[in-house]
């Protein structure tokens, strides 16, 4: 078996795939971009990126046959990244445009409380509630970037999904984690080393799921 | 909490990063790639890429040249110059910017703002506005587009507002009085437009040293500050100055003790 992670990158449309397409190969990922539903059956690692708003990433999804898809592949466990809107598509739905999103954790994307300026643009602390192998050897409050006005809030049934916040006003959700499941709003292709870091984590953790031996199969032949 | 940011300019021209005073007698300062790589390594919060020459001769923006940055540095980029409507503005997110500065085409069409922050949200646009004083004390100012060549009578304070309002989720607001002089931030300008806008706004123009970051900040109530020749010239660190705004008491993101 192969030593390379592929990793999909889910394109719905808009903004920059380059900088998570540079920092995935960097960190030593074969990528490829995800545009249509058999392209998920070549990667190991699904990441949804993108910035903006839901309604339109969501068209997308729906047009291209990639609902189904990306939600079968979190049902079932596989590695799976969500940045920024990419973490925010996993809710119910959202306040910004009012779109129905994936429905995968419990919750709703809201506008950010209090905060003194908007959109939340720079640095800021991510702030670990519990310990996650993706933040292995990343200080426990280390500076990531943001860039956006809403934030996915889990509903307090899910809240054990929650790994980090951050203030900026009123606390936001800032890094969640369910299994092989990891979101963050926070930008780690444009996080310096400590995002480089983050997502070399992952990419190492998506290899060690694909090297485990398929356990249905293994129980099939017992 | 959220940090004042520290962002080296690159103002491109001919494939070159250059450097002028008042917006001409440009200087050749290095490749832009080259020189991204080193600021993000040196502890920059983010850069900002003008395609300086784009406006005035009326062509898109240098596409290559905005990838081969991006992929050199692992921090955010910012390209102004030349993006004249929304499929324009989209190819320069493709080629790996996290946002688009407008400034020539929003004052021409400001609707182009609104349309823009639709299709890619508002954190995406910044809008640029160049301010020039009328002339003596308390005349007031005014926005030059083209490059710093043609005035368009607007007040940049009013034109803030506005572009806020239409959807612009920062504004880049430069003194073209102290652009490349080493005289000072506008502080006035700054502050006069930051206390009539909630979003972000980045100092531009006029940085000499470490002081004058601190002063954008506490006088000029700026969210983050831009400076080019201090850094190209290797005048000061952005160690130094991120070492001057902490002592001031100002949040800044750690950065790398030993960096030149």
């Amino acid at each position: 078996m192969t030593d390379t992670v592929r990793a999909g990158i889910v394109d719905h449309g808009a903004g920059n795939l380059v900088s998570i397409a540079q920092a995935l190969t960097v960190v030593g990922a074969n990528v490829s971009l995800v545009k249509r539903p058999s392209d998920v059956d070549v990667v190991d690692l699904l990441v949804v990126p993108g910035v903006g708003a839901a309604a339109p990433a969501m068209t997308t999804l729906h047009r291209e046959g990639l609902v189904d898809p990306i939600r079968g592949w979190i049902a079932a466990d596989r590695p799976f990244l969500g940045i920024c809107l990419g973490l925010q598509l996993l809710f119910d739905g959202s306040d910004e445009d009012g779109a129905q999103t994936l429905g995968v954790i419990p919750g709703r994307t809201e506008r950010l409380v209090d905060a003194p300026t908007l959109p939340h643009i720079g640095w800021n602390q991510v702030e670990r509630r519990v310990e996650h192998p993706a933040f292995a050897g990343i200080e426990p409050d280390a500076d990531f970037y943001f860039v956006h006005s809403y934030a996915g809030r889990p509903t307090p049934a899910a809240a054990d999904v929650i790994v980090a916040d951050t203030s900026h006003g009123t606390a936001f959700v800032s890094a969640i984690a369910r299994r092989n499941l990891i979101g963050v709003q926070f930008h780690p292709e444009r996080s310096g080393d400590d995002g480089l870091r983050l997502l070399a984590n992952i990419v190492d953790a998506a290899r060690s799921v694909v090297r485990r031996p398929p356990f249905t199969l293994d129980r099939v032949s017992a | 909490m959220l940090r004042r940011r520290v962002i080296p300019c690159l103002d491109v021209a001919n494939g070159r990063v250059v450097k002028g005073t008042r917006f001409v007698d440009l200087v050749d300062e290095g490749d832009p790639p080259e020189l991204a790589e080193r600021y993000a390594r040196e502890g920059a919060d983010e850069l900002v890429f003008l395609d300086i020459g784009a406006a005035p001769e009326g062509r898109p923006t240098l596409l290559d040249i905005v990838e081969r940055t991006a992929r050199r540095a692992f921090i955010p980029l910012t390209v102004g110059g030349g993006v004249r409507s929304v499929d324009d503005m989209r190819a320069v997110l493709r080629a790996g910017a996290d946002k688009v500065a407008l400034n020539t085409a929003a004052v021409a069409t400001p609707g182009l703002i609104a349309d823009c922050a639709r299709v890619f949200g508002d954190q995406a646009v910044v809008v640029a506005i160049d301010a020039r004083r009328k002339g003596p004390a308390n005349a007031g100012w005014e926005v030059v587009v083209n490059g710093g060549r043609r005035p368009t009578g607007l007040d940049p304070i009013e034109w803030a507002e506005r572009a806020a309002s239409l959807g612009a989720g920062e504004l880049l607001v430069t003194s073209i009085d102290r652009d490349g002089t080493q005289t000072g931030y506008d502080t006035e300008l700054l502050a006069a437009i930051v206390d009539r806008v909630s979003v972000p706004v980045i100092a531009s123009g006029g940085a000499s040293g470490p002081d004058d970051f601190v002063s954008a900040v506490r006088d000029g109530h700026a969210d983050a500050v831009l400076a080019a020749s201090i850094f190209h010239r290797r005048i000061h660190s952005i160690a130094s100055v991120k070492a001057a705004m902490a002592a001031a008491g100002l949040p800044v993101r750690p950065f790398p003790a030993t960096a030149a």
